[in-house]
């Protein structure tokens, strides 16, 4: 460890969210690099400004929103100057100077001023009782006022002063608000919610002045009430400024460092000088200031990369999301919804239900969403806004949000305000939304990550996380959910799946290490979920040059069975088409009866189950299966899995087409091939479809005239219905379009993302396009899967059981006898 | 006092794999880490049981191939956020050959 006299000196002013989280994430990656001060003007650790509102609502005390105490400074070795504000900035000798005068030298300065909240220059404006509304110190004075004061006015419709005004009626108070136009909230709504939001509030007892502009605030000793432009005036023993926050940015220009609205930083969170950083609300970046959090937490991430020397990270802006913090009240806001010329809005408005939804369009993407009444699907709609989804393949259900299009949450629930504690929100786990919500608010938890790392609750199957995000919304009153815009492929990087897959094919990277070396891996083996997708990746895109790496495979690929939750394995023959025999019926039975197997059980996907193999015995097992001609079924590969298919014109007086032949074929063709996920495949003889070809990645429905193509459905977290791809006209075009599909898929899928997962996030139309239009792609896709087949059609089950592949895997290392 | 016993070559277990060892008190998961390091644990996983000789190895750690529980080799700890112990027992690599102590287990719980 670097001692207090050779570390560098990092000095952070303002001890506020944006500050302690870049050194938070700061400490996260480079814990001995800085000996570290912070300055903070309050009197207490780094408390949760957003949670203001519910203290002042007597929802939360001071100590619940408190993210670092005094403690926590001095754990880390972190001095903390509370109470302290800093004067000057000295560029010139690079020390800062405290309000006493006292000089602290600094070798990297963070600026994380905040904001203060605007004061209009009224008369009257300094008189006792007149304040504003953006710290502890604000609250305290409030919640006095409230006990000696009746009537209060609140300057300002926006989110801030509809949470103070919520917070001092709740304290008793007779609340007027005042507001200069005729929508609240007009920077997140638009003018019908805006409506449905004053009417709801009405009906709790606030008052409204709008559109008013208040002229000036009455009072001698203290203020008694405001005077407004028509001349008219409102008896008042509080009023709360509530117009808007300015970045707090004084002391940046008093250094002579560039400011406009901000100070101006660039992707790398540096100011024009080098040594000085910025975040949070201070800054101003591409033009934007930012008045929310998650921006904050992503600008913090990308300060503390650069500051522990990391160098790659850059902050591309954010979108923002808003929630307001009034309890009963359902509304969320995301992005720009201001109408355009090459807009497009869906509207969804149901007055008695008091449910209002806009979602705006442009090029077939969201760009912003407003949701009054019923907000579950908020969270949803933000991350196809910004993810950019294509989203013209689901646009006439849009509007009924992520449950209509099979998307949805627990047994349909999906209201969490209205869910008790004991709701089960994580069916995988087990969790419910109390242990959520007890989790968050103790153990101070602000993401997905964070939830699923303590809790467990989304981190299975996933088919939750639209809860556990609002869990979490509700929990924390705020926009802290907000994932990453590009998710890095795990927390051992911060680069993208697609990154990756880019890097791989243009620096030419043949081994995991040479990825990791060159994308400079944060941890030095990668971890469990990392080193399978490098993996897939490199066999993926080098096939017959990469050399496969075993212990990068999940276990299941590893040993070519799946294990189960004793520790013993299952063994699925290969059923081509899921036809089978007599004699391979004999040899299965006489394999079950032999390694006495406990449980035979047929599989969805038409094939038999041996469960409950020992490790040890799978190789004789396998032998004994290949020698009556069964290779192995794939079962646990993220690559092909079955063909299910129906009899078809061999026998059914319905089918149209041999669906069982054709089957077969795909089989035989594509047996053997690694995908990013499992891949199964439906072959239904006629449009009953008895394959149930239509919830498969791919199916084929076959109709008198040729064969329907389709592809992209589920069967299994989500119930999705197949996407229609193309009709053809022969067997031998089936096989084309379909292996050729597989291949896109295999060449841009992330690793673990089903095919309708991919479909929906490249749209199906850029897949049409070169799969079905662009004859020639189509038919080199074709050729680079054939080719990588050469290498891939090998059964698994027989290097093991006659060739001795692995050997060392299926025995022990030593039997000892122990005394 | 430590008795150590030779359980095989460090050649037999794989890079960044395991090996188990059967003794009458259940198995041992023998673990090699990329440099050769070689650490031993019931090769049982405190959440559910699940055999983590089966797991992947990374750094010095080896994640539960059952749900996905992440175990420290040296000391058999999970990593925070979740919480439970494996028992480890002392193993050295001299010329390559490992060696392994095991550690009655029944002391201990």
């Amino acid at each position: 460890m670097l001692d207090k006299v050779t570390k560098q000196k990092l000095v952070v002013i303002g001890n506020g969210m944006a500050g302690i989280r870049t050194v938070e994430a700061l400490l996260e990656r480079a814990p001995d690099l800085y000996d570290i001060t912070v300055f903070g003007s309050e009197p207490y650790g780094n408390y949760n400004r957003i949670l203001l509102s519910p203290v002042l609502a007597g929802e939360k005390t001071v100590d619940d929103i408190m993210l670092n105490t005094v403690d926590w400074y001095e754990d880390n070795n972190i001095t903390l100057r509370k109470g302290e504000t800093i004067s000057m900035i000295d560029r010139r000798t690079c020390e800062v100077v405290t309000e006493a005068g006292e000089r602290v030298p600094y070798d990297r300065l963070l600026i994380a001023t905040g904001s203060n909240p605007i004061m209009l220059p009224l008369p009257g404006k300094d008189l006792p009782g007149v304040i504003g509304f953006r710290d502890i110190y604000d609250v305290d004075r409030m919640i006095k006022a409230s006990t000696d004061y009746r009537n209060a006015v609140v300057i300002g419709g926006g989110l801030l002063g509809l949470e103070a005004a919520n917070g001092l009626m709740k304290r008793g108070m007779n609340v007027t608000v005042v507001h200069l136009l005729d929508t609240l909230m007009e920077r997140q709504l638009d003018p019908v919610a805006g409506g449905l939001l004053r009417k709801s509030l009405e009906e709790r007892g606030m008052v409204f002045k709008m559109p008013a502009q208040t002229q000036a605030i009455l009072g001698e000793d203290r203020v008694t009430g405001v005077r407004f432009g028509d001349g008219t005036e409102l008896a008042a023993d509080l009023v709360v400024m509530a117009v808007g926050i300015r970045p707090n940015f004084e002391l940046a220009k008093k250094a002579g460092l560039y400011c406009e609205r901000g100070i101006v930083v660039s992707d790398t969170m540096q100011t024009y000088d080098g040594r000085i950083y910025a975040v949070g609300e201070c800054v101003q970046h591409r033009r934007q200031t930012y008045g929310l959090v998650a921006p904050l937490f992503d600008q913090a991430k990308v300060c503390a990369n650069h500051l522990a020397m990391k160098g790659f990270a850059t902050y591309d802006g954010s979108v923002t999301s808003t929630k307001l913090k009034v309890t009963g009240i359902d509304l969320f806001s995301a992005g720009d919804f201001a109408p355009g010329p090459d807009k497009e809005e869906i509207v969804l408005q149901d007055a008695n239900r008091g449910v209002y939804k806009r979602i705006i369009l442009k090029d077939k993407k969201i760009v912003g969403a407003v949701l009054y009444g019923d907000t579950i699907d908020g969270p949803w709609y933000f991350q196809h806004l910004r993810d950019g989804t294509d989203v013209s393949h689901m646009r006439e259900r849009l509007v009924f949000g992520a449950a209509n299009l099979g998307d949805g949450g627990v047994n349909g629930q999906n209201s969490v305000a209205a869910m008790s504690d004991e709701t089960e929100i994580c069916g995988c786990n087990g969790v419910c939304k109390g242990a959520i919500v007890k989790a968050i608010s103790e153990k101070k938890l602000f993401t997905l990550d964070d939830v699923r790392a303590h809790t467990k609750a989304s981190s299975s199957c996933g088919s939750c996380t639209g809860l556990v995000e609002q869990v979490l919304a509700f929990t924390l009153g705020g926009d802290y959910s907000a994932a990453p815009k590009v998710k890095p492929l795990c927390k051992c990087t911060d680069h993208s799946h697609d990154d990756v897959r880019r890097v791989i094919v243009e620096q030419q990277l043949k081994t995991i290490p040479a990825v990791m070396r060159f994308m400079e891996w944060k941890t030095l083996n990668g971890c469990h979920s990392c080193r399978p997708a490098l993996n897939y990746y490199l066999l993926a895109t080098w096939p017959g040059e990469y050399r496969d790496d075993q212990q990068s495979r999940f276990i299941n690929e590893r040993v070519h069975a799946n294990i189960q939750k004793d520790g013993t394995y299952s063994v699925v023959p290969r059923m081509w088409g899921g036809v089978t025999t007599p004699s391979e019926l004999r040899a299965i039975a006489d394999v079950a009866e032999k390694f006495n197997i406990p449980t035979v059980k047929v599989t969805g996907g038409q094939r038999i189950d041996l469960l409950g193999v020992k490790k040890e015995d799978l190789p004789a097992v396998w032998a004994d299966l290949n020698d009556a001609g069964m290779v192995s079924g794939h079962a646990y590969a993220k690559g092909l899995r079955t063909v299910k298919t129906c009899v078809g014109s061999e026998w059914c007086r319905f089918g149209t087409q041999d669906s069982t032949g054709l089957g077969v074929k795909l089989e035989k063709f594509m047996w053997g091939s690694w995908t990013p996920a499992k891949v199964k495949l439906g072959v239904s003889g006629c449009p009953r479809n008895c394959a149930e070809a239509t919830c498969k990645d791919v199916g084929v429905v076959c109709v008198d005239s040729g064969y329907e193509i389709h592809f992209a459905g589920a069967a299994g977290l989500h119930i999705k219905g197949t996407e229609f791809l193309t009709k053809v006209e022969t067997e031998d075009e089936t096989l084309e379009v379909i292996v050729a599909l597989t291949q896109l898929y295999r060449e841009e899928g992330w690793y673990l993302e089903r095919m309708y997962k991919w479909c929906d996030r490249v749209g199906l139309e850029q897949i049409r396009k070169r799969v079905v239009d662009d004859i020639a792609n189509r038919k080199a896709l074709f050729a680079r899967f054939a080719h990588s087949q050469q290498f891939a059609q090998t059964d698994p089950w027989a290097e093991r059981a006659s060739r001795g592949v692995d050997r060392n895997e299926f025995a022990p290392l030593a039997e000892l006898e122990l005394a | 006092m430590t008795s150590w016993i030779e359980i095989g070559a460090l050649d037999d277990i794989p890079r960044l794999g395991s090996r188990v060892v059967r003794t009458p008190g259940g198995n041992i998961a023998v673990f090699r880490t990329e440099s050769d390091e070689v650490f031993a644990l019931d090769d049982r996983c405190p959440h559910k049981g699940g055999p983590l000789s089966q797991g992947i190895v990374h750094n010095k750690r080896v994640t539960c191939p059952l749900h996905n529980f992440v175990i420290e080799l040296a000391s058999g700890q999970a990593v925070a956020p979740d919480e439970g112990c494996t028992h480890t027992h002392p193993a050295k690599v001299e010329n390559g050959v490992v060696w392994l102590s095991v550690r009655q287990a029944a002391a201990v719980s």
